[in-house]
């Protein structure tokens, strides 16, 4: 793959995320027509300070869920249980910083709790070979129970400015959320994609038992996955908890699980697991949070909000739909028919013929002896 | 959803009150559960309440359920107390438990809720009248701004539910015939402090950097406390800059009041006990029938009334 010249490989990066870059963009575009100044950027308290600056902080929790969701549903798994770790390592960590434990602390001690809820799932799921759906739903439920517990019910606030810019401060001039989700997505998407790790992945996400057969630790690979996928969960609450100052029990993380599938969906990513991309996922939080901050400057009344929202979102996944394939094929450059059905994404087929950088790299044996089991 | 994972949450409490006193009475209490702050307080003071009066309370909670509340009602019959307290879940559905209740002739009293039953069936419904809450946030700030113009932002309940229906409703007939206060903008921050503080975040930009704001107006605190971490993130003083009214009074608004960052905030009171008992024990003496409906007064809290008392006061009850 070092062979492949960076422009090809640049290129073909840029048709994976096409759909998405053109949906936030047009997006984006809508809401600067409604609204002039959304796109205005200041520097005000020696921070950068704005709408689009919004859409960034606020896109952070979703943004890093987005990034454990993407290898789970890589291994065609999926995981209900994160909007509830959010509550449960909100609370911890509220509780812990209002009984005055050091940041660091509180930092590893919320992290390892993120990772045991991941660990959770990930035995129910890897070993006990309960459904995906199924074992992460029993979190799901109980998880916001247990984070009910830790707050006793009630809304766990704290008075400490050193935990507060987790959700609300800046390093230089960047608000920290944001230097948080994007860091994170870096790291994971180097350790996926500068290993073998995202390409085993995807293996056992087309077929775990052919990709066992092949000798890839599948077990291994489901752990980590939900693994990561709680720990992101760990650090959004973290963020949602500093930036509140408080712990909401009821409320924190609520349905993000959602949101976080959307984006997942919205990027490109098959739910039927293989191939996926973290940067297409990411830019899919993006475009959520563009509409949902979108709605708010706009000044429509509230009662069109989640209108407005599905008719957006129902219009983006139509332009990737693999039925309307034939029609974009037209517009694609030569090589570019064959889209399979039932692949919920538009991604295009061209530069798979080189078929050589990391994101194509999806093993062609497994994918047209896909999905049997 | 939410009911159900506070269902799990709370153990099952079927919990006595302490005192018992020769002749007292005895009334069960069938609460809805504990979803929220405000309910925790207001099944606090209930028992703070019976004990006072010496009145031993039998207390249910039907986490979220009403099979729960009507299976307590039942057991209420049968072990004969004097009178039973119902906080409804629903709207529909109590008339065969309350008939069953009548015919034993043990008065039955609504808490904080009103249901579609024939009047007959109760004896009274203490409840807070929500339209009058908004009106009395917008009562405060008529007079706090006198003739200035004033743009005011407010934040909106969970669309389509019914306390930020009839406080939207309350503050703008409050506000209807002072032209100089207008609402520029309204969202809804469903409730909480997280969406509370991103809604004002997205307000202070779209009016020029929240320069134009004299208020905002939000149809609960927990919103409000949301908002004032807002409005300070963007370099402008809350309570100076952009005065807050909220409604609710739980404690930490309090603690902003003090503060000075919060102008004043409408309570929503836990005690619908009180006055429940009080009408209880007027109707067992002269067994005249009370009104339908007893409404609990909607007090106005401002920096005036020393807040950080009420705080103090306030915090152990379980908000």
């Amino acid at each position: 793959m070092q062979t492949t010249p960076i422009s090809a490989a640049l290129t073909r990066k840029l048709r994976r995320l096409g759909p998405q870059l053109a949906a936030l963009f047009a997006i984006l575009a809508l809401i600067t027509l409604i609204s002039p100044g959304f796109l205005s950027i200041t520097v005000q308290n020696g921070r950068l300070y704005g709408s689009l600056i919004d859409v960034l902080v606020r896109a952070a929790p979703v943004a890093l869920l987005t990034i454990g969701m993407t290898l789970v549903i890589a291994t065609r798994g999926i995981d209900l249980s994160i909007g509830a770790v959010i509550a449960i390592c909100g609370a911890v960590a509220a509780s812990l910083v209002a009984d005055g434990y050091p940041l660091v602390a509180v930092l590893v001690a919320v992290t390892a709790v993120g990772l045991v809820c991941g660990l959770w799932n990930a035995v129910l799921v890897a070993f006990l070979d309960i459904q995906p759906i199924i074992a992460t739903l029993i979190l799901m439920v109980a998880g916001r129970g247990i984070a009910q517990l830790i707050t006793e019910g009630v809304i766990l606030t704290f008075n400490n400015d050193d935990f507060a810019d987790i959700g609300s401060g800046a390093l230089f001039g960047i608000p920290v959320p944001v230097l948080l989700w994007l860091a994170t997505g870096l790291l994971v998407g180097l350790l996926v994609r500068r290993t073998a790790l995202g390409f085993l992945i995807e293996a056992t996400g087309i077929n775990r038992r052919a990709a066992m057969l092949a000798g890839v630790q599948a077990r291994f690979l489901l752990i980590f996955v939900y693994a990561v996928s709680g720990v992101m969960a760990a650090i959004a609450g973290l963020i949602i908890t500093a930036d509140i100052r408080g712990a909401d029990a009821n409320n924190a993380g609520l349905w993000l699980e959602l949101d976080a599938i959307l984006a997942v969906v919205i990027g490109g990513t098959s739910l039927n697991g293989g191939r996926f991309s973290i940067t297409a996922s990411l830019i899919g939080a993006l475009i959520i949070q563009s509409i949902n901050t979108g709605i708010l400057v706009s000044g429509f009344p509230p009662e069109f909000n989640l209108i407005i929202k599905a008719s957006i979102i129902i219009v983006v996944l139509t332009l990737q739909s693999p039925a309307l394939g034939f029609i974009g094929g037209f517009l694609r450059p030569p090589g570019n028919a064959g889209q399979p059905i039932g692949k919920a994404s538009a991604e295009p087929r061209a530069g798979e013929k080189a078929g050589t950088t990391r994101t194509d790299r999806a093993p062609t044996t497994f994918s047209t002896q896909e999905r049997t089991s | 959803m939410r009911q159900v994972l506070a269902t799990i949450a709370v153990a099952f409490t079927l919990s006595l009150a302490s005192s018992v006193s020769a002749q007292s009475l005895t009334v069960g209490f069938s609460q809805i559960g504990s979803e929220s702050g405000w309910r925790a307080a207001e099944t606090t003071v209930t028992k703070q309440e019976a004990e006072k009066r010496g009145i031993t309370l039998k207390f249910a909670d039907a986490q979220q359920k009403q099979e729960n509340q009507i299976k307590a009602v039942r057991g209420f019959i049968a072990q004969g107390v004097s009178a039973i307290l119902i906080a409804p879940v629903v709207a529909t559905g109590w008339d065969a438990v309350l008939k069953e209740a009548k015919e034993e002739k043990i008065p039955v009293i609504l808490l904080d809720r009103q249901i579609d039953a024939p009047d007959s069936l109760y004896l009274t419904a203490v409840t807070s009248d929500q339209v009058h809450e908004g009106k009395v946030a917008g009562d405060w700030l008529v007079k706090d701004v006198g003739s200035k113009d004033c743009k005011v932002v407010e934040l909106q309940g969970t669309t389509g539910s019914s306390p930020a229906i009839n406080r939207k409703k309350g503050f703008e007939e409050a506000i209807a015939s002072h032209a100089n206060i207008k609402i520029v903008r309204s969202q809804t921050g469903d409730f909480t402090r997280t969406k509370g503080k991103e809604v004002m975040e997205s307000f202070i930009k779209a009016e020029g950097g929240g320069k134009g704001i004299c208020a905002v107006y939000a149809h609960n605190d927990d919103m409000a406390v949301g908002a004032i971490q807002a409005i300070k993130e963007a370099g402008l003083k809350p309570g100076t800059d952009i005065k807050v009214v909220s409604i609710d009074a739980v404690p930490d608004i309090f603690k902003a009041m003090a503060a000075g960052e919060a102008n004043a905030t409408v309570e929503l009171t836990p005690n619908m006990a009180g006055p429940a008992f009080d009408i209880l024990a007027a109707y067992l003496k002269d067994k005249k029938e009370p009104k339908k409906w007893v409404q609990t007064e909607s007090k106005l809290y401002t920096a005036k009334d020393d807040p950080m008392k009420v705080y103090e006061a306030k915090k152990g009850l379980g908000y």
